[in-house]
């Protein structure tokens, strides 16, 4: 199905849930103010079901506008299912309250990757039928289909479709999990490349929050970065501030973090911070054999133990020492 | 002064975050059992692994130590059952990220003493200390420590 029958048939489900009183709010995107963006839009009345739309888009984590206590529907990719998963078993959210209205999803479309790929043409409209992306605005019209300009993100996503839904809409899509070879790749480098990786990408923050504003995980009410007594960090751009606020906010999402890459797309200067968050999603896998998201009943690794969890890198003089 | 008298002259600074019911006493009965070992380690009592904060560690590293050393009870050992279970798991995670990020690999050490080991603390120590005496000191970063 097309980007455009599962528009209406989200905004028809939308108007229902809506006049039936199932939900106070269905959160879902509508046309962005400029071409090649879809915003997340939050509707209450019946009347504005039709505002929404599904395109290859629609790459917020939607989940992050989900309040607790409010009955709410949600318009949820595999990413976006992912967080709600982890927010349940967070008791952020009761899974009573959250109608999710799922949606399988190919990846979302990048917009950068699109401007790179045409230079010169500046977007002013963009038609999508399967899986093909025709964009308007050069003195041709050119085609390019959405899997060659995904977001880094979805081109390693691991669940394509809803982990939890209530009301499927579209075809289910093929999984299909790459694993981590970025994570290999960037290990595989010597350290001090990438300790200058890293650097220049720390040197790009600006400590503006943004990262930590879309994240559908970042929960807390009030964050370490934020806290003055103690000053976990300082707050401005010294270069150790800056590592120390993302080498924490990843250790606070560790086993948490879904991979949904709403920080990297949030970040205005371009931070690749899947070095930290995917790194510690590998080694959650490895280690204990977890994947944020995934499964509704596996407690959340960092929130468990077992007496045999691996000790390799314990140090044990007389035995490994030497 | 050539580099290699430099290095001569320079001792690593150690910090070491000991829980309080096991590996601190292990300390003790290291200093009781009047065992010898390097003068390196400035020591932090916390009162468990699991106390812990792996900001700890940065800290450290920020503010000038050449290595951390983190130690609390064997597994099972623990004075609250599981503080140092649930911290395995936390530090299993740590040692690896910084590790990505560049820390060379023997900056940052995990271990268990219990109270009654003065000699594997001493052992530690020793250990801990070579291999951060061999990396050299600790890289600072641009805009150096504070």
């Amino acid at each position: 199905m097309n980007g455009a029958g599962l528009s209406s048939r989200i905004a028809e489900t939308a108007a229902r849930l809506l006049s039936e009183g199932r939900a106070e709010v269905v959160i879902g995107f509508e046309q962005g103010s400029i071409p090649m963006r879809a915003t997340p839009c939050l509707i209450t009345d019946s009347a504005d079901a039709g505002r929404l739309i599904w395109n290859a888009f629609c790459s917020n984590n939607l989940a992050k506008y989900l309040v607790p206590g409010r009955k709410s529907a949600i318009v949820a990719k595999g990413c976006d299912s992912r967080a709600i998963v982890e927010l349940v078993k967070e008791r952020r959210l009761k899974r009573e309250d959250v109608v999710v209205i799922g949606v399988p999803c190919r990846g979302m479309a990048d917009p950068s990757a699109i401007a790179k790929r045409f230079p010169g043409i500046c977007v002013s409209s963009v038609d999508e039928t399967d899986g093909m992306l025709t964009l308007h605005g050069g003195p041709e019209p050119v085609s390019v289909p959405v899997s060659e300009v995904l977001h880094a993100s979805c081109r390693l996503c691991a669940a394509k479709n809803p982990v939890i839904c209530d009301i499927p809409l579209g075809d289910p899509v093929v999984e299909n999990d790459p694993g981590f070879p970025d994570v290999e790749a960037f290990a595989a480098l010597p350290a001090d490349e990438r300790c200058a990786r890293v650097e220049a990408e720390m040197s790009k923050c600006l400590r503006c929050y943004a990262c930590r504003s879309a994240c559908p995980l970042c929960t807390c009410e009030s964050c370490f970065a934020d806290s003055s007594q103690p000053q976990w960090v300082a707050r401005g751009t010294h270069p150790e501030d800056v590592l120390a606020f993302h080498v924490m906010r990843a250790m606070h999402l560790a086993g948490r973090c879904v991979e949904c890459g709403a920080c990297a797309r949030a970040c205005p200067t371009g931070v690749d911070l899947s070095i930290f968050n995917r790194r510690l999603a590998a080694d959650v896998a490895e280690l204990f054999g977890s994947r944020a998201g995934l499964d509704e009943n596996a407690p959340q690794p960092l929130a468990a133990y077992s007496m045999d969890d691996s000790q390799d890198f314990i140090l044990d003089p007389g035995r490994n020492s030497e | 002064m050539t580099d290699t008298d430099k290095n001569a002259a320079w001792e690593p600074r150690i910090v070491a975050f000991l829980c309080n019911w096991c590996s601190y006493a292990g300390a003790d009965s290291a200093g009781v059992g009047r065992m010898q070992y390097p003068a390196s380690v400035r020591v932090i009592r916390v009162p468990c692994a699991g106390r812990i904060n792996p900001f700890f560690i940065l800290s450290a590293f920020r503010r000038g130590a050449d290595g951390v050393l983190v130690s609390g009870c064997h597994p099972g050992d623990c004075h609250y059952i599981s503080g140092n279970l649930g911290a395995r798991r936390k530090f299993a995670l740590l040692g690896r990220l910084l590790g990505h990020l560049g820390l060379e690999e023997g900056r940052l050490h995990f271990t268990w003493v219990s109270a009654s080991e003065g000699v594997r603390f001493a052992e530690v120590i020793e250990t801990v200390t070579a291999k951060v005496r061999e990396l050299g000191p600790a890289r600072r970063s641009a805009g150096g420590g504070r």
